[in-house]
Formats: C-alpha cells, sequence, structure tokens
C-alpha cells in the first residue's frame, strides 16, 4: 500500500506544481493504482478541489479534464455522438463502474500503463496532453517519454473523427491482452494497439478507409509486441490482425457488437 | 488530519492519517456492513455512496472526504428492505459475503436507471463479484426489485 504523511489539497495549480517538484510528492488522482504500488512519499497532492473535473466542447476540440472520470467520459452525451459511442465502447469493460466512477482521466493518462484501454481510444483520436509547465504536447510523442514532475490538466481531442474499440480479455472486467482503438477522418485510417503489453501506440496512419485484412496482416507482422504472463507474443501477434479488422469495421459502420 | 463529513444523513468528525482510505474511517467510525474483500479496486464489496454515487471505499482517500455525503448500507435500510426481499425471494444469496456491495450499486443502479434491461444489469454490476458466482439469480433479483419499484412499491 502507498503511505503518506501528509494530505494536502493546493488551492492553485501552481501550487500544485510547485509542490510536486519536490521528489517526497506525489500527486493522488483517482488512487485506484497508485494506492497499490507501495510507494511512500511524504507529501500526497490532491487535485480534487481545482475544478479539473470538467468536460467541454470547444469549437473543433473537446478538453477532458485531468480529474474527469472514466465514467463522465463513458456517460457524456457529446462524446457519445461525436465519436460514434467509442468512449463507452472502449471504457465499459474496465472493472466496474464503481471503479470507473472514480478512475480519472489525467491519472489513466499521466501513468502510461501498459494495459491501458484509455491510451489506446486517446492516441486513435490523435489527443494532445494538456501540462501546467509544458504546455500542450501530443499524446504520442507523451507516451514515449519517462514519468515527469509536471502537471497533468487535462487532454484535449479533436472532432471530425469516427472512433471505435475492440479488445481481448480472458474474462469480463480482466485487464485486457491486447486493446485495438481506430478513428477515421478525413486523412484516412489510424489504429492504436495498447496492452502490447508495453504502451500504447499508434501503429497505422492514413490508411484508406477499406484497408483489408492482407493490410492489417502486414502491419501486425512488424508492429512491436511482446509476451508476459497474460499472453506471449505469438498470441498478440495472432490476434492483433483480427482486432485491426473488428476496429475498422466498426469504424466503418459495417458492425458494432 | 481532521475530516468533517456527513455519514447517513449525520454530521460526523474524525481524525484521519493522510493515507487512510474512506474504508478505513468508516470501519473506525463503526460502520459494519462495509467489508474489504480484495483491496485491488476490483471486488465492489467495499461499495458506499459518495455523494450519492457509488463508489469503492477502498481506493477514495478519506481526506477527500471533508465535506461531503457518504452513505452505506445502514443508512439505506428502508430502500434495501424491499431488495432484500427481492434477493431472497429468487433464491440469490448463497454465502451473503457480497451483499452489502452488492445492494448498494443495485439500488444506485435502480435510482439511475430504473428501467434497466438485464444488459444494461448486467453491465452496471459487472465490478460486484459474487465468490458463490450468482450472477443469474442476482439478476433475476433486481428484475424483480426494479418492477415492483416501478408498480411503486419499496420508496421509503
Amino acid at each position: 500500500m502507498a503511505s503518506f504523511s501528509e494530505y494536502v489539497f493546493p488551492e492553485t495549480i501552481e501550487e500544485a506544481y510547485a509542490l510536486n517538484q519536490k521528489r517526497s510528492s506525489v500527486i493522488v488522482a483517482g488512487n485506484m493504482w497508485l494506492r497499490m504500488c507501495g510507494l511512500r512519499k511524504k507529501t500526497a497532492i490532491d487535485l480534487s478541489r481545482l475544478g479539473l473535473d470538467g468536460i467541454t466542447e470547444e469549437g473543433d476540440a473537446f478538453t477532458l479534464g485531468a480529474m474527469a472520470t472514466l465514467r463522465d467520459l463513458e456517460t457524456h452525451p457529446a462524446l457519445a455522438r461525436e465519436y460514434g459511442g467509442a468512449f463507452g465502447e472502449a471504457l465499459s469493460p474496465i472493472v466496474g463502474t464503481q471503479f470507473r466512477r472514480t478512475a480519472t482521466v489525467g491519472g489513466s493518462v499521466y501513468s502510461r500503463f501498459g494495459f491501458s484501454d484509455v491510451s489506446a481510444l486517446l492516441l486513435a483520436l490523435d489527443a494532445r496532453v494538456l501540462l501546467h509547465a509544458r504546455g500542450e504536447t501530443p499524446l504520442r510523442d507523451y507516451q514515449r517519454e519517462p514519468w515527469d514532475r509536471d502537471v497533468v490538466l487535462g487532454v484535449r481531442i479533436p472532432k471530425g473523427r469516427r472512433a471505435a474499440a475492440r479488445s481481448v480479455r480472458l474474462c469480463s472486467t480482466d485487464l485486457p491482452l491486447l486493446v485495438c482503438a481506430a478513428s477515421l477522418g478525413p486523412d484516412g485510417l489510424r489504429l492504436a494497439l495498447g496492452a502490447r503489453p508495453g504502451r500504447a501506440m499508434i501503429v497505422a496512419e492514413g490508411l484508406p478507409a477499406d484497408a483489408d485484412e492482407a493490410a492489417f496482416a502486414a502491419i501486425a507482422r512488424d508492429v512491436p509486441l511482446g509476451g508476459n504472463r497474460r499472453a506471449s507474443e505469438d498470441y498478440r501477434r495472432r490476434v492483433a490482425p483480427v482486432l485491426m479488422a473488428r476496429a475498422a469495421a466498426a469504424v466503418r459502420g459495417e458492425e458494432r457488437a | 488530519m481532521t475530516v468533517e463529513l456527513t455519514l447517513n444523513g449525520r454530521p460526523v468528525r474524525a481524525q484521519v492519517e493522510a493515507d487512510d482510505s474512506l474504508y478505513t474511517l468508516l470501519r473506525a467510525l463503526g460502520v459494519r456492513s462495509v467489508k474489504c474483500g480484495c483491496e485491488t479496486s476490483s471486488c465492489g464489496l467495499c461499495t458506499v455512496h459518495l455523494d450519492g454515487q457509488p463508489v469503492l471505499s477502498c481506493s477514495v482517500p478519506a481526506p477527500r472526504c471533508a465535506g461531503r455525503a457518504v452513505t452505506t448500507l445502514e443508512g439505506l435500510q428502508s430502500e434495501a428492505r424491499l431488495l432484500g426481499e427481492c434477493l431472497a425471494d429468487e433464491g440469490a444469496e448463497q454465502c451473503g459475503f457480497c451483499a452489502s456491495g452488492l445492494i448498494m450499486n443495485a439500488l444506485a443502479l435502480a435510482r439511475e436507471n430504473p428501467s434497466a434491461t438485464d444488459e444494461e444489469i448486467d453491465a452496471y454490476l459487472a465490478g460486484n463479484l459474487c465468490r458463490c458466482s450468482g450472477y443469474v439469480g442476482q439478476r433475476r433479483a433486481i428484475r424483480r426489485y426494479l418492477s415492483r419499484i416501478a408498480s411503486g412499491e419499496g420508496r421509503a
């Protein structure tokens, strides 16, 4: 279990950022995984009173606050309308409704969990991470970076793409063995894989909307995949083109299952 | 640190450690319906309502609950009575270990989606694990409960 000796509610983002520059501090978001990691820190920094829990629609993008919960995303009518129900599809297999009501956007994005369903979908939507000190940075870059001491304020996702997500799990509510999120926009089809088991990444962009199984098989041959206790590399390599085909079919409106 | 919150409708003031969970706080306050099953945010046993929404009390930091309303099964006895009857009528209770978390989440479902379909019931309660695997009976019981409240029974 994680242990802290003080628990602080900063009144401003600047204060949260300043506190987080100390190696003895840690930001508490949803606290779903943090509490299980055995971390020992002096100061827990709670962002829940900084107004970071909103989901706003402005012009050609949505902004998801760092403290918005996965359940907020899953049940948000405008997100469902814009992205064809992809958030519900991608997030509803995660543990249970109570879990998703507490797990946050910021916690998922900052942690860059290999098993994250959230990151795969946000990558497919070409999300940008909003950081206090550094400003806006593409999630695709952020995913490759080491953990730092900046504060995630939220995520911005552009409109104009349909999206879908498919995953394979050993049983309902378990962590995924592999996740594929697809999005389709004017520049074609984009695919992101998660639970590779490494961090989620974009594996194809600019594919024709009608890309076929041969194209997905070719992508799956080269994509970096690995094995762990949940599934072997060979298993993931065989499943990957199937998930890509299903996610692509779903995003084209040919299949919703 | 000291936190003040509303527990089952009554104001409460308690001392908590910085790394205490809401679950730890509730047990320290003598709330016995809330149990901890997995400690990995997976089983749903420790479900309580925070400002009316079901959450896993094992994962919510106790200091974050300051100024908020926490409701446990002790605070929903009237509302839970009919659901308890339905669980008994459908033989949905086996060992009963998961019951308090299940009831708290099922009551939240009934408030949020009183006309839930079987598929919606399954999806909403997917995070409430039953070690006796009594899911089919639980679904029947919740369907019966929703049907009875739709006909005007059970609301306290």
